[in-house]
């Protein structure tokens, strides 16, 4: 099969079980996070702590979400190359953001609770998913040349369906949009804020209780069925987390393509552990170490003006062409 | 005649073919034989161009195969390999048109039509030649390949394990139709074959390899023998005599 | 041959009909004949042109990389070209069309021939592997565009330069699409050596193809053709891919066949989606790239959700 050829072999390291890689990867992300915090401190320590540590929680919200929602995914649907990003499950978040605008109308849509807002929003995310997980993925032996081909072309849909509706909007319209659509890293909303931590705590305790269960998702629906799960509900269940967790990450930086993509894969070469209660961890850890690091650096150690997202783009592109091209030669 | 001289084949200090020197026959079957990573594949490689060998040199008719024209080469010489992943959708009649492609280079002639039926015909495969390769079973789409060689009618003909994916009575089949285009067309037909017992039965001539060289190369009463296949393969056979035809037993 | 003369005479209608719509009322007066010559005929044909060239490049790099889920926009050629053209316009803003055209061109054949290379250095070349490395060049390939264009300050101009657009195009800036045109017919001529070269090297070469040969020509076609849409109309995404796919279904993939119906759905589907973008708004424009990727994948996912459906 070929996705048995496409999936990567972990490197090894006899001598690190899963969890001392676990407790390695946590302490770079803490070192990370504290060069981060105070390098190079030019104003008072209180005024920067407290700048610094608004964008330091969106990279690590980010990191986290991205990270798990990819992985989840990924676990759904069996297959290592699609992504929540690739299938363009972030530009359908940015879509219904703009139909909803487009719908409601600027007063509408600023009048309207925020929190009922997210909800909304998120509930339509989801309707969207289940849709396309019925139409995609019915029956067992679906091919993944077929997923990878509608996952990537309903990306495209999703993408150029806001960019239409954009060019529908008037500039008033599309201004609100735009300040819905891109936070700013700098500025977190707070009641953003609110809600990413409620998703964490709930994406925390449902993975918590459920990890087992996701391993054995692993084997497909038909062993895992035989296994004694209840398949939908955990179909459903994956679904809710990454619509959740996507529209989160999208509300917080927009959308980002490959970087669950890099992640993911990194998590599973060097996770050492096919068990989700170590992948989802290291998954989420690196992300935030990828981030944090890549921000640190960026900041302080160039001075280029742009942005993290095109600089992860290019070196997370690099590396997965190199991961490629290592797996032919072995 | 085709020659091949003291055909080397090294990837850095891999060496795949050491000094492989074969006079193949001008009409006959001829079979070659071996264990998995003996060469077979790679000596093919060489005669299809794909890979120059790193000393050595391939004669075909006196000349080097170097010194050909392209399209020439393709009227003396077929090569049928055996990684045809193809999932392009051509019809099967388009296939095998295309085996005639050096002949008419894009515009075939009836004549060009007739051998075209011909092939399609031998290889029973008049009900499907309208289908799509991607619409055929695996089987029948190394059926579809192996008449588009026959469409070439080159003198000579190469077919790597061209029995994969075949069921009992299309292998026989096609053994049979080889063997009568042998005969009857006086072709010469090299196929590499892993059923040893097919290439006893079948052809006029064995090749052995084994370790990127010809280990034992005549007719099939000579190398089927207990010893010599032993040898090759590594592991306990026995062969017997049944009719007139000697058959290995590895089963067991 | 009927259904392509029928097909033939709609897309002929989709191009009268695209003749007469615009802002101007063409029969209002005399003078406005003059318009018809400088704006709405140029502006057909060089839709026309680049609908068909463009979903012939597609099914060209389909054959070349032996993948049908390519094509220049997702493998980075289109990357390269724009990239040639952003570092014109940091380095030589004023240089011609000409200029661009060329420069345009020859980094096109950079990226054509480094993508066919990294695919030569992957061994493991599976149907799923080959597009995903092509995505995943054309991301690195873009975010490079990106990085330099913030650090020239000029991400606004190269957006405007890529996003696909026949409205600045009228007489005089639109004739090097003839030579798309050109590379059309060379490409039907060559239609078999491609087909074959489709089936893979070994087959290829077994009925005395020059492999190598037919592969360049190949990437050259594509670069060239490339990099005159860039030029002149910008990135239209998606064309190079729905195009040959769709026309595969019921023509398969023997190219002296299909071809012709690549051209005329290539042209037919981009005249379709150009006159929607002029008219979805009116009398403002849609860039025609985000209207093609809407009803392009729609139709795509509706033919693949359909064909998958059959299978079962």
């Amino acid at each position: 099969m070929t996705e048995a050829v496409s999936r990567p072999r972990p490197l090894h390291w006899p001598t690190l079980t899963p969890g001392w890689r676990l407790a390695l990867l946590l302490t770079l992300v803490v070192f990370a996070i504290a060069l981060y915090l105070t390098w190079d401190i030019k104003a008072s320590l209180a005024f920067t702590l407290k700048y610094r540590s608004k964008k330091l929680i969106t990279l690590l919200l980010v990191g986290f979400s991205v990270s798990t929602a990819t992985l989840l995914f990924q676990t759904l649907s069996q297959n290592r190359i699609l992504t929540p990003g690739i299938m363009g499950f972030d530009a359908l978040y940015v879509l219904i953001q703009s139909i909803l605008v487009l719908t409601l109308g600027v007063i509408g849509f600023n009048t309207l609770n925020p929190y009922m807002k997210w909800g909304m929003e998120t509930a339509l995310m989801i309707l969207a998913m289940l849709m396309m997980y019925r139409l995609l993925f019915r029956g067992n032996q679906q091919s993944l040349q077929f997923m990878m081909l509608a996952g990537i072309i309903f990306g495209v849909l999703f993408s150029s369906g806001s960019a239409l509706v954009f060019r529908l909007l008037d500039p008033t319209q599309f201004g609100v949009l735009q300040d819905a659509l891109f936070a700013t890293f700098a500025a977190v909303d707070p009641i953003l804020l609110q809600i990413s931590f409620g998703v964490l705590a709930v994406t925390a305790v449902a993975l918590w209780r459920t990890h087992a269960r996701l391993d054995v998702m692993l084997l497909g629906q038909n062993s895992a069925t035989s296994l004694g799960l209840n398949y939908n509900a955990m179909v459903l269940m994956i679904l809710l987390l990454v619509a959740i967790l996507v529209s989160l990450s999208t509300a917080l930086v927009g959308p980002v393509s490959f970087f669950g993509l890099l992640v993911v894969h990194l998590a599973y070469r060097l996770a050492g552990s096919y068990q989700h209660r170590f992948l989802i961890p290291f998954a989420a850890l690196l992300g935030m170490l990828t981030l944090v690091s890549g921000e640190f650096i960026l900041q302080h150690l160039t001075n280029f003006s742009t942005r993290l997202s095109i600089i992860i783009e290019f070196f997370g592109g690099l590396f997965f062409l190199a991961l490629i091209i290592r797996q032919g030669k072995a | 005649m085709i020659e091949l001289s003291n055909i080397c084949l090294s990837y850095g200090k891999n060496d795949i073919l050491t000094n492989v020197s074969l006079s193949l026959r001008q009409q006959g079957l001829t079979s070659i034989i071996g264990p998995n990573g003996a060469g077979k594949s790679s000596l093919l490689a060489i005669l299809n161009r794909l890979q120059k060998p790193t000393s050595g040199e391939v004669r075909i008719d006196g000349q080097p195969i170097d010194s050909f024209d392209n399209r020439v080469l393709a009227t003396r010489l077929s090569i049928l390999r055996q990684d045809n992943q193809i999932n392009a959708r051509i019809s099967v009649r388009d296939l095998v048109c295309f085996g005639r492609f050096p002949y008419h280079n894009g515009r075939p002639t009836a004549e060009d039509w007739a051998v075209i039926d011909q092939a399609i015909h031998y290889l029973d495969m008049s009900d499907l030649q309208d289908r799509y390769l991607d619409q055929l079973s695996g089987g029948q789409r190394q059926r579809a390949f192996i008449a588009m060689v026959l469409a070439q009618d080159t003198q000579y003909v190469f077919l790597d394990e061209p029995l994969n994916n075949l069921d009992m009575k299309h292998s026989v089949a096609i053994m049979k139709q080889l063997r009568r285009a042998c005969e009857e067309l006086s072709k010469s037909i090299v196929v590499v074959l892993h059923d040893i017992n097919f290439a006893s039965c079948y052809s006029d001539e064995i090749v052995s390899m084994k370790h990127g060289r010809i280990a034992h190369s005549g007719s099939p009463e000579q190398v089927m023998q207990d010893h010599i296949l032993m040898d090759l393969y590594d592991m306990p056979l026995s062969v017997q005599q049944i009719d007139d035809k000697r058959l290995c037993l590895y089963y067991l | 041959m009927k259904a392509f003369l029928l097909t033939l005479g709609l897309v002929a209608a989709l191009a009268v009909i695209s003749l007469f719509v615009g802002v101007a009322d063409l029969s209002a007066s005399e003078e406005n004949y003059s318009l018809l010559f400088l704006t709405r005929i140029p502006r057909t044909l060089a839709v026309l042109l680049a609908g068909s060239s463009l979903a012939i490049a597609g099914v060209i790099m389909q054959m070349l990389a032996r993948n049908k889920f390519v094509e220049p926009t997702t493998t980075g050629t289109v990357e390269w070209a724009t990239l040639g053209i952003l570092l014109l316009l940091i380095f030589a803003p004023e240089s011609s069309v000409m200029v661009k055209l060329i420069v345009a061109c020859l980094f096109a054949v950079v990226g054509a021939v480094s993508f066919l290379f990294l695919l030569s250095r992957i061994r493991i070349q599976s149907e799923v592997i080959v597009p995903l490395v092509g995505i995943m060049y054309s991301g690195i390939m873009s975010s490079t565009i990106t990085f330099i264009a913030f650090q020239y300050d000029l991400i606004q101009s190269i957006w405007t330069w890529i996003q696909g657009d026949f409205s600045m195009i009228m007489r005089g800036r639109y004739e090097l699409l003839w030579l798309s045109g050109v590379l059309c017919i060379a490409a039907y001529i060559t239609a078999n050596q491609f087909t074959l070269v489709g089936l893979g090297e070994s087959v290829a070469k077994n009925l005395g193809v020059n492999y190598r040969w037919i592969v360049i020509w190949g990437v050259c076609m594509v670069a060239v053709i490339s990099g005159i849409t860039v030029v002149n109309a910008g990135v239209i995404p998606f064309l190079g891919l729905v195009v040959p796919n769709l026309v595969s279904v019921f023509m398969g993939d023997n190219l002296r066949k299909s071809l012709p119906w690549i051209a005329l759905i290539g042209a037919g589907l981009v005249l379709a989606c150009d006159l929607l973008a002029r008219t979805l708004r009116y009398p403002y424009e849609v860039p025609i790239g985000i209207i093609m990727g809407v009803f392009g994948s729609v139709i795509f996912l509706s033919i693949l959700l359909h064909r998958n459906r059959q299978y079962d």
